[in-house]
């Protein structure tokens, strides 16, 4: 039971290394080792996943593990946990990551480093499947940056740009301020409890004494920093939009499907552990990201942009679901939205690389392929893109009969059951509902604007064309995916989400003791449901209808409006200047900050302390010299040399050549020896 | 009362007026005049142990044996200083400093 | 009155002795030596040498001085009696040879010479001439040879280039 997962943890990270060393040398580039090990995987985790509904065991758990560190006063053991969880998102993940790989054969082709692309999506998909396998915190906190360095490396593929360059530093740093909450809460819990693994956790909260109150709140909160920088929360939802600027089958994979989903996972993963406090900050974050996102996105023009601050209100949902306690919903909402995000992904990847090739031909490279402003028209041009992209965006906008509706109208009752428990906190489901709304009609504004209508550039319009089939496989197989029949089996009721997956997710209650139990979160929110039920379906199609009298029918003008509410549109479309406040409030000061202490270290402690021991040393290197050079090379060295050369002259002298020195010489000579004698 | 030592003491003195004579002189001749000095005053101190001695006439025939040395001596001598004469045109003993270094 | 005579005598030769070394005319210095010789000579007859006395002045005053004055005049350009040559190291020379004057002094009045009296012979002649010719026969033929030598030697040197 144990191999298998294992097995689908490794065999990517076996096509990174072979890939990162040899991939160029190898046949086309070695894609063929990284689309083939992906779809091993993926065979091995559906074969998991019919394992998995064929003994429909809702408590199903699994694990193993070895002890990594073991000194006394230490312990850390690392292992993998394999339950219902774990088989659902290994199937999303290497279900999306095989889209990816087969998208980009096409999408990538050609590309300058198409080895070391295919390369790190085998070491992105590695390290997502080890925080999907992991049962402690310190290997999920390991694949957690794993991830983030993926993130870094993708999304910065093209790096000669600087804007992609720039956008890859902006994702990494953004998660990393969020994983020092999550490191900060991993500490706490492990000083108050002394294990990392996630059961001994779970127990020890449960018995209340090693760690409650604000200190659990702290940690909990703490650890859902990590989640708030992973999935794009508010407020370190910047980068999610920069983030755009990598290939977008990596949009597809990570920052719609996978990686944002980690920290949604995580939340789950970890919900035992969160107090009632935390989890209505939890709640609030969700409802704040999930609204302020799609008042953003209603002004977009790039494409990319529009599904970007899309997922992040989608995330917003789903975290805002886990606040309220629904997690069932939340995970149902992260799969449901891991399918139809990454097909609507795919497919503006497929309108985008049409339209590049369009202007391509007309020698155009100016314009902005991403731009909606020049599309139009497209859905006679690219039939199959355009019914799965309709397919999903029917599925995101929460109309019956397809996935989304099921997943969203839970979270909804959740919120709505919330609500009306804590009349408080009625924001949250107004944040809520207004978002489903929103979402309903910004995404039938990207529909409208780029396959219906007159096409806005028509010189380039006959050159637009459906993609090849690596392209449209994924597409069509997503779009299917997006209906309702999949989630609901075996039960056809397209309205209730009761089906295998509520079946099998069982709801945890919180461990913290005091909780409202999962009984009654799930009592509250089906007494919700229906009244749920119909809020969202009015809202959507309120979106759904302002969207087609805009847009379609242009009935009321865009540019009209955006005039009269010019203040609210200039917000809007500069994203409620979220960079440029962070910039002049926080960067900017802490650059001062480091330019001073840059300044002190380099004026002061460099110049005279440091450069002082030079200056010394100098000295006193000069000094031995002197002492070398003139007194021992030229005193006694040359001393002795000059002393025998003036002996030499001096003795030279003797030997006058005259006879009658020589005779005194012998004669002087002759006393001495006397005189000596003598003495 | 002349005893053996007043006559070595004046052969002594004769002796090292001699020696001063050779050192000091530039002249050959000169030079060779005091080595007539030296000669005589070892003639002197032969002849007074032969007295004081017993009158034992060794002495004697040293002294005789001594004085025709010095003669032929002299004649070498001066013959070769005429002929350094005759080639150089001094005999200035300074001048002869051949092995000078 | 012998000792006055006798002191007189040495007197004499040493300071013809001293004339000879340190006088810059060399014809001073011949004529100085030739006193010195004949004091020598004075001093022999003190000795009962009267046979080497004899000699003393036969050969050295009649030869050899003779042939250091003949020397003299051969070897400068004579046009006066004054033939002046200087001196050299006559300080350090005085010096080294005043001392070895004393040491000699020393030893000679330290050592214990062994004398013994004797008779005044008669004459030394006949003695010397049985001794030249019975117990120094050897070295009388030897000096001959010598001289014989000395002679060929002057006179090969003297001859110049023929």
């Amino acid at each position: 039971m144990i191999t298998l997962p294992l097995l689908i943890l490794f065999l990517p990270l076996v096509s990174f290394i072979i890939l990162i060393f040899f991939g160029k040398k190898l046949p086309r580039q070695g894609d063929w080792i990284a689309v083939g090990s992906i779809v091993t995987t993926f065979f091995f985790a559906v074969y998991l996943f019919i394992q998995m509904i064929l003994t429909y065991e809702p408590g199903f758990s699994h694990g193993a593990s070895f002890s990594w560190i073991d000194l006394d006063a230490f312990k850390i053991d690392l292992g993998i946990l394999v339950d219902n969880l774990t088989i659902i998102m290994l199937l999303i993940v290497t279900l999306v990551s095989s889209c990816t790989h087969i998208f980009s054969l096409e999408y990538m082709k050609g590309d300058i480093r198409y080895s070391r692309y295919y390369a790190y999506l085998g070491l992105f998909t590695f390290s997502m499947n080890g925080i999907v396998l992991a049962d402690n915190l310190i290997s999920m906190y390991m694949s957690w940056e794993l991830v983030g360095v993926s993130s870094y490396l993708l999304i910065g593929h093209w790096f000669e740009k600087d804007s992609a360059a720039d956008a890859s530093k902006k994702a990494f740093l953004t998660n990393r301020v969020g994983d020092i909450g999550f490191f900060i809460g991993i500490m706490l819990l492990y000083t108050a409890i002394g294990s990392f693994a996630f059961g001994p956790i779970f127990e020890s909260i449960a018995i209340g004494d090693s760690i409650a109150g604000l200190t659990l709140t702290l940690a909990g909160l703490g650890i859902f920093m990590g989640a708030v920088g992973k999935s794009s929360q508010f407020p370190l939802h910047i980068w999610l939009p920069d983030a755009m600027e990598g290939p977008t089958p990596v949009s597809a994979l990570m920052h719609a499907a996978t990686m944002v989903a980690a920290g949604v996972y995580m939340s789950v993963r970890l919900f035992p552990i969160f107090t009632p406090d935390a989890l209505l900050v939890i709640a609030y974050i969700g409802a704040i990201t999930a609204i302020l996102a799609a008042l953003i996105a209603i002004t977009q023009n790039d494409i990319k942009k529009v599904l970007a601050y899309s997922t992040v209100s989608q995330l917003g949902f789903m975290i805002l679901a886990v606040g309220t306690g629904v997690y069932t919903a939340a995970f149902f909402h992260l799969l449901t939205h891991a399918m139809f995000k990454a097909n609507l992904f795919y497919c503006s990847g497929s309108v985008i690389h049409s339209m590049h090739h369009a202007l391509h031909e007309a020698h155009d490279h100016k314009t902005d392929p991403q731009d909606m402003r020049n599309m139009g028209g497209f859905k006679e041009k690219m039939p199959i893109t355009y019914v799965s992209m309709l397919v999903s965006t029917l599925a995101i906008a929460g109309v019956p009969f397809f996935s989304g509706f099921l997943s969203k109208d839970a979270i909804l009752a959740g919120a709505l059951a919330f609500g009306q428990h804590h009349p408080e906190h009625f924001l949250l489901p107004i944040f809520g509902f207004g978002a489903a709304a929103l979402t309903a009609f910004y995404m039938f504004r990207l529909i409208f604007m780029t396959f219906h209508g007159k096409p806005n550039m028509k010189d380039i319009f006959k050159d637009i064309h459906e993609s090849p089939k690596e392209m449209t496989g994924p597409i069509v197989l997503l779009g299917t995916l997006s209906f309702f029949i999949f989630y609901t089996l075996p039960y056809y009721n397209p309205i209730s989400d009761h089906g295998w997956f509520t079946d099998l997710i069982v709801p945890q209650t919180s461990a913290v003791p005091g909780s409202m139990t999962a009984n009654e979160i799930a009592e509250h929110s089906h007494h919700a449901h229906y009244l749920a039920m119909g809020l969202s379906i009015a809202v959507a199609t309120i979106g759904i209808l302002l969207a087609v009298l805009m847009y379609l029918k242009n009935i009321i003008s865009a540019k009209n409006l955006s005039k009269r509410f010019g203040f609210l549109y200039d917000w809007s479309l500069n994203k409620f200047y979220f960079d440029e406040n962070y910039n002049r409030f926080l960067y900017q000061p802490f650059l001062r900050l480091s330019e001073t202490v840059s300044w002190l270290d380099w004026e002061f402690y460099d110049k005279y302390f440091i450069n002082g021991f030079g200056r010394v040393t100098n000295l006193f290197s000069k000094l031995s010299g002197r002492v070398d050079y003139e007194g021992i090379d030229q005193g006694l060295v040359d001393g002795l040399g000059r002393i025998s050369g003036a002996a030499g002259e001096n003795l030279r002298k003797i030997q006058t050549g005259r006879l009658q020195n020589y005779l005194l010489y012998v004669v002087a000579g002759i006393l001495i020896i006397i005189i000596v004698q003598a003495f | 009362m002349h005893s053996l030592d007043s006559y070595l003491f004046i052969s002594a003195m004769l002796f090292c007026l001699g020696l001063f004579g050779v050192i000091t002189r530039r002249n050959a001749i000169a030079v060779l005049m005091g080595v007539e000095l030296i000669l005589n005053a070892a003639n002197i101190n032969f002849v007074a142990f032969s007295k004081f001695n017993g009158m034992n006439l060794d002495g004697h025939i040293f002294g005789l044996l001594v004085i025709v040395l010095a003669a032929a001596e002299a004649a070498v001598a001066l013959a070769i200083i005429i002929n350094i004469y005759n080639n150089m045109n001094t005999i200035n003993v300074d001048d002869a400093a051949g092995l000078k270094q | 009155m012998t000792e006055f005579v006798f002191w007189f005598v040495a007197a004499l030769t040493i300071m013809s002795a001293a004339f000879v070394v340190l006088n810059n005319q060399l014809i001073y210095s011949a004529v100085a030596l030739l006193f010195t010789l004949f004091g020598i000579a004075g001093l022999y007859v003190f000795l009962w040498a009267d046979f080497i006395a004899g000699i003393q002045i036969l050969v050295y005053v009649g030869g050899i001085l003779v042939l250091v004055i003949f020397g003299i005049m051969l070897t400068n350009k004579i046009r006066s009696v004054r033939i002046s040559h200087k001196s050299i190291q006559q300080g350090v020379g005085g010096v080294v040879t005043f001392w070895f004057f004393i040491f000699l002094f020393i030893a000679l009045s330290k050592a214990p010479w062994a004398v013994s009296t004797a008779v005044e012979p008669n004459g030394t002649v006949r003695e010397i001439g049985i001794l030249l010719l019975t117990d120094f026969l050897l070295p009388f033929e030897i000096i001959s040879v010598l001289l014989l030598g000395a002679l060929i030697g002057a006179a090969v040197l003297s001859r110049g280039e023929a």
